[in-house]
């Protein structure tokens, strides 16, 4: 195996250029289980781990090699609470931002929020910057539109509400992979974005909850349920070993509403 | 690829092919099988090690990543002859039992408590839910945790 | 007891003494089968099935064998000896015969010089499969009439009537034990024909006459050791890997290793049973049973392994600590093409005691009772009959007893505040507190001691006195529930001596100690230990003319005699001792007869908080009175007690091996098999009934299994009494909770 670790921003790029199917290395928390069930044996390792231009955050701008232990301490409180669901102590001091977007499962813990805040993901290589919306950045299951010779550098945020909740469902009272996640964003006079995960092949936005939610500053029982309505309504779980199609779709629509009333109070 | 490390402040070297990760270099070659692997997922915290100052799983570090950090494993915490307080607690709370995860928890309970030095019992427990242990239920855990915070 | 030391001993029976064990293992220096070396040694990997069933059409390791590196693949055709393994009716094969039968099945072993290279090798093994139509049903399977046991119990009349009649359906998924240590192992070549091995074990003599009789040697050819494991829970009952790296050193002349990976470990060892079970219970006005009636099917996977013990168990406790005149079970084990099942904590008293216990609170709410006042009413006591098979209860029971204690204890009154922590979904964040809804729920479990149906359970040891203490030599297993430590307990307290150790000997050196499993160890190993220290003591003091013994030595009117040195040199004193509990017989065709030793009672209660509306369910608190007989080490008993509760509640919540419909596995990993975090194990309160047995050392009783029997229905009949929910199924899940019926 070729492993290089390249010491700037610069080189990496040279690096992922050079190789035929190079493989970027962050945290390793996604692409070591891989290796150790067998599943892959990478031929060139890029090691992000010496680019502090990765580690860059403000508050419009992730950095790829964000680790989550320090999201947890985010100002954006949906980030903050997503952070701190991410598997284990142990996983949030080495998993990144970047890798989860790499990964891109469809129960990444990051990706409801990213959604919901409409966020960019900036690609870069020796060919140049490539600016993508998170919706034609991820394109199914596992799949991005990242080429080998691109790096995830980061993610640019728009400026977003201050009222922001997050919640992720399942079974353990933590380190548990989500059979339901969502974040929702709220403007406090009215304008309403909700992103959900685990109940489609990729991060959803949920557009017609949006429109009830967005409608007016002040929410009544009945807007409340005809968003959870169409919450459930718009999503598309399957039924897998960690749960059912119809709870996913009913779980969806109930922490959806429980988010944006958190957001309402 | 040769694999140079400082491990519990000794400089060690080991050569590997480089995808391995630092939980086989630290068993296999370098000898230290104090740390355990149960999962290769990440999911246990019985292989973790404090690594750069963070507590990790050592099952996913990759090997060939680990070069020139500093790593502590549980048997750069304490000796049988001088025993770190947690271990100690371990042992006088009855949180062994068949050990397996042991010496993970006694990793991740250390690191807690040099970092936050009166951690609440909710604190610790959040700290810990990355280490499973299937014998004690973890409530003799728990209170060896916090026999240790008193004695630290 | 007799036992009568002129001194106190320290460390003896009643304290919280420490573990021998505790301070190598809190250093990392403790050794595990998976720390074991041996130079030159070569590394095994195993080719496994991906189908639940087939028929191997071509198997060629001609590509696999021809790679660098390797030194040798095994299969089928290679096993020397007899080709099929299992402790009780040898039907497993040793490595694949041809019919692929569950998901996972050993089709055949490489030993190469790394790891890396053996499982390449195994992977470039040619296996082509015909497919065959799995049996994954256990009624299909019982319509075929593969069972590998039926267990019939037909006591008094079968017209009798109650006043209030409930009936009811349960189920209950596949649990792993899923020890944390994985299975792993070391095969020596002695160089001389023989082999020395190291594997995970819960009785090393049992697994070698199982491995004498597959590699076809002479018994004295093969030593079984006994190295350190990381849990077995059951797990270690039946063999795995041992057979394959045997037979792989004998064939290689070098030592073998294998250390399986979780995949590994979800497809080779037995799992508990998964269980359809109806249930008819009869009551009259007052709340007596009547007449109890029950269909069980325990699904038994492919291979026996110990189903047939397991299904004795969950027909003989089928109705629970109660009396009942009329009893009336079919109990049945069926092979189906899931990986097998075998031994877990509890073995088969569990699946008896969730169905009993829920038909217990159907049938108070049916009678207006409350569920507790139906239980005393019912409470089986000493001189009562158990229910199914007629035998009389001759020890201590003290039924009504843990029951009342439990129910004495405090219940907790927190409010629920906006911690996520302490709320359903935890760090989630999904629910808020005003959603959530407390239940309170209780079971009482019951389950035998020791082995049962006339088996000739004993267990040996040897207490050998040395110039500076005592050692106590034993085949008995520690798999980390703390046995040495209660083994050197028990032998301080007999001799008198403090510096004892425990040292544990391979099949050559000592005869068997029965397993260790069946809550039978601190009665039978400890047993066996205490007339051997008692008898060693006998000796000494009969050698010096003394009439007490310490670690100076013998004493005679307060004044040393002899020391132990002297002792050692005049004597050796070393006593060996054979220990039998008292005889139990096989059932008749009716399953009545005196079927067990020995039984014990335990009563949980649960307390839960439910978000109804998500179906998500956090444990507040599981309390538990338990009857102990005497207790040997209360801090290793407390840990007994927690961590059994871990994993009865991991059942009703959370664990469960889940099939697809083709019989294979679908969450083999801990990403997906989920067991309880330190966030989802609540705080426990136990109270200790100790009414002492009349043959156990110092009137202990085997406490280990309990723990986990009925705190699974106790956490179900919680949220049953938040939700309203019928909950027939465990473990609960989320869906079930939100769409089940009420």
């Amino acid at each position: 195996m070729e492993y290089v670790r390249p010491k700037a921003l610069g080189e990496a790029l040279d690096a992922l250029a050079a190789f035929d199917d190079p493989t970027p290395l962050a945290g390793g928390t996604d692409l070591m289980v891989e290796v150790n069930l067998n599943h892959r044996r990478p031929d060139v390792v890029v090691s992000l781990r010496s680019l502090d231009e990765l580690r860059r955050w403000d508050d419009t701008w992730i950095g790829a090699g964000v680790t989550f232990a320090r999201l947890e301490g985010a100002d954006d409180p949906a980030l903050a609470q997503l952070a701190r669901t991410v598997g284990s102590p142990q996983i949030r001091a080495a998993a990144t931002l970047g890798g989860n977007l790499g990964t891109a499962s469809p129960a990444a813990d990051s990706l409801p929020f990213l959604a919901a805040a409409d966020a960019h993901v900036v690609l870069k290589s020796t060919a140049g910057e490539r600016r993508l919306r998170w919706d034609e950045f991820f394109v199914g299951p596992k799949q991005t539109v990242r080429r080998p010779d691109e790096l995830i550098v980061g993610v640019e945020l728009p400026s977003r509400p201050e009222r922001q909740a997050f919640a992720k469902v399942g079974v353990r009272q933590a380190m548990v992979i989500s059979m339901v996640s969502c974040c929702v964003l709220r403007d406090p006079s009215g304008p309403t974005r909700v992103a959900l995960g685990s109940v489609g092949p990729t991060v959803l936005r949920a557009t017609d909850a949006e429109e009830v939610a967005s409608q007016a500053a002040r929410l009544t029982d009945t807007d409340l349920d005809e968003f959870q309505r169409r919450v459930s309504a718009e999503v598309r779980p399957i039924t897998d070993h960690r749960s059912t199609a119809e709870y996913r779709r009913h779980a969806a629509g109930v922490v959806a509403r429980r988010a944006l009333e958190r957001c309402l109070r | 690829m040769i694999v140079q490390l400082t491990v519990n402040g000794e400089d060690r070297h080991a050569e590997v092919a480089g995808w391995e990760s630092l939980l086989w270099v630290l068993r296999e070659q370098l000898g230290l099988t104090g740390t355990k692997g149960a999962c290769e997922q990440g999911e246990c915290g019985s292989c973790s090690v404090i690594l750069d100052g963070e507590v990790v799983c050592s099952c996913l570090v990759m090997a060939a990543d680990a070069d020139g950090a500093d790593v502590t494993t549980v048997e750069g915490l304490g000796t049988p002859e001088d025993l770190h307080p947690v271990q100690e607690a371990f042992v006088a709370e009855g949180a062994v039992q068949c050990g397996y995860c042991t010496p993970g928890l006694v990793v991740a309970a250390a690191h807690l408590l040099e970092t936050n030095r009166r951690p609440e019992p909710d604190q610790i427990r959040e700290a810990l839910s990355g280490n499973l242990c299937r014998c004690t239920g973890y409530g003799a855990v728990l209170r060896a945790i916090e026999a240790a915070r008193e004695a630290m | 007891m007799s036992v009568e030391t002129r001194h106190r001993i320290r460390g003896g029976v009643g304290e919280s003494v420490t573990r021998p064990d505790g301070v190598p293992k809190v250093c990392g220096a403790f050794q595990y089968l998976d720390d074991l070396r041996a130079d030159g040694m070569l590394w095994a990997a195993t080719r496994r099935a991906t189908v639940a069933r087939g028929r191997i059409v071509a198997l060629d390791v001609g590509t696999a064998s021809a790679m660098p590196g390797v030194h040798d693949v095994i299969t089928f055709a290679d096993v020397p000896g007899r080709p099929y393994q299992g402790q009780i009716v040898p039907d497993q094969p040793v490595l694949c015969d041809g019919e692929i039968r569950h998901w996972g099945e050993a089709i055949a072993v490489v030993a190469a010089d790394d790891p890396e290279t053996a499982r390449l090798a195994a992977e470039a093994i040619t296996v082509d499969v015909e497919e065959l139509e799995p049996v994954v049903d256990v009624e299909r399977a019982l319509e075929l009439g593969d069972v590998f046991r039926h267990f019939p119990v037909r006591r008094g009349d079968p017209e009798a009537r109650g006043d209030v009649v409930v009936e009811g359906f349960y189920e209950m998924g596949t649990q792993d034990q899923a020890p944390l240590g994985t299975e792993a192992g070391l095969a020596v070549p002695d160089g001389h024909g023989g082999v020395d091995l190291w594997g995970p074990s819960q009785w090393t003599h049992v697994d070698h006459e199982q491995l004498v009789a597959c590699l076809g040697l002479r018994p004295e050819e093969l030593r079984v050791h006994i190295s350190g494991l990381g849990g077995a829970f059951g797990a270690r009952e039946d063999l795995t890997l041992q057979t394959h790296i045997a037979l792989l050193a004998l064939r290689t002349g070098r030592p073998v290793k294998q250390h399986y990976d979780r995949a590994d470990s979800f497809a080779a060892h037995v799992k508990r049973h998964a269980a359809r079970m109806w249930y008819r219970h009869e009551a009259d006005r007052d709340g007596r049973l009547v007449k109890v009636e029950a269909r069980m099917i325990l699904d038994g996977g492919a291979y026996q392994m110990t189903s047939q013990a397991v299904i004795a168990n969950a027909a003989t406790f089928a109705v629970g600590p109660y009396r009942c005149p009329n009893t009336f079970v079919d109990a049945y084990v069926v092979r189906t093409n899931h990986p097998p099942a075998g031994a877990m904590r509890g073995f088969g008293t569990n699946q008896a005691c969730f169905a009993a216990e829920s038909q217990m609170d159907r049938l108070a709410a049916e009678l207006g009772i409350d569920p507790l006042e139906l239980r005393l009413r019912n409470a089986l006591e000493p001189g009562d009959a158990l229910a199914t098979t007629g035998q009389v209860v001759t020890e201590p029971l003290p039924t009504s007893e843990v029951i009342r204690s439990v129910a004495a204890l405090p219940l907790p009154d927190d409010e629920p505040g906006d911690d996520p922590l302490r709320l359903p979904g935890g760090t989630g964040l999904t629910t808020p507190p005003d959603r959530v809804v407390r239940g309170v729920g209780y079971a009482v479990g019951i389950k035998n001691l020791a082995f049962s149906e006339g088996f000739d359970d004993y267990a040996e040891a040897r207490v050998t006195l040395t110039a500076d203490g005592a050692e106590v030599h034993t085949a008995a297993i520690e798999v980390g529930q703390g046995m040495v430590t209660v083994l050197i307990q028990i032998a301080r307290s007999a001799l008198g001596i403090e510096n004892v150790e425990v040292v544990f000997d391979d099949t050559s050196k000592i005869g068997s100690a029965g397993s260790s499993s069946a809550s039978r160890q601190t009665q039978m190993a400890g047993g066996a230990v205490l007339r051997a220290a008692e008898a060693a003591r006998s000796a000494a003091l009969a050698l010096a003319g003394g009439d007490d013994l310490d670690d100076l030595g013998v004493w005679r009117d307060g004044e040393l005699v002899m020391t132990l040195a002297e002792l050692a040199e005049r004597g050796p004193i070393s006593e060996w001792v054979r220990f039998r509990h008292p005889e139990t017989e096989e059932p008749d065709e009716n399953g009545q007869g005196r079927l067990h030793v020995d039984f014990s009672v335990a009563a949980h209660r649960a307390v839960v908080d439910v978000d109804p509306e998500l179906g998500l369910v956090r444990v507040v608190q599981i309390d538990i009175a338990q009857d102990v007989g005497r207790v040997i080490n209360p801090v290793q008993l407390r840990g007994q007690i927690e961590g059994g509760i871990a994993q009865g509640m991991g059942w009703a919540i959370m664990e469960e091996l889940v099939f697809r419909d083709d019989g294979t596995v679908a969450n083999p990993t801990f990403t997906d098999y989920l067991l309880p975090t330190i966030l989802d194990m609540p705080p426990v309160e136990a109270v200790l009934v100790e009414q002492p047995g009349t043959w156990g050392p110092f009137g202990a009783k085997g406490m280990a299994e309990l723990p986990t029997v009925s705190v699974t229905p106790a956490v179900v009949a919680a949220i049953r009494d938040a939700t309203g929910k019928a909950l027939r199924r465990v473990p609960v899940r989320p869906e079930d909770i939100v769409f089940g019926d009420g």
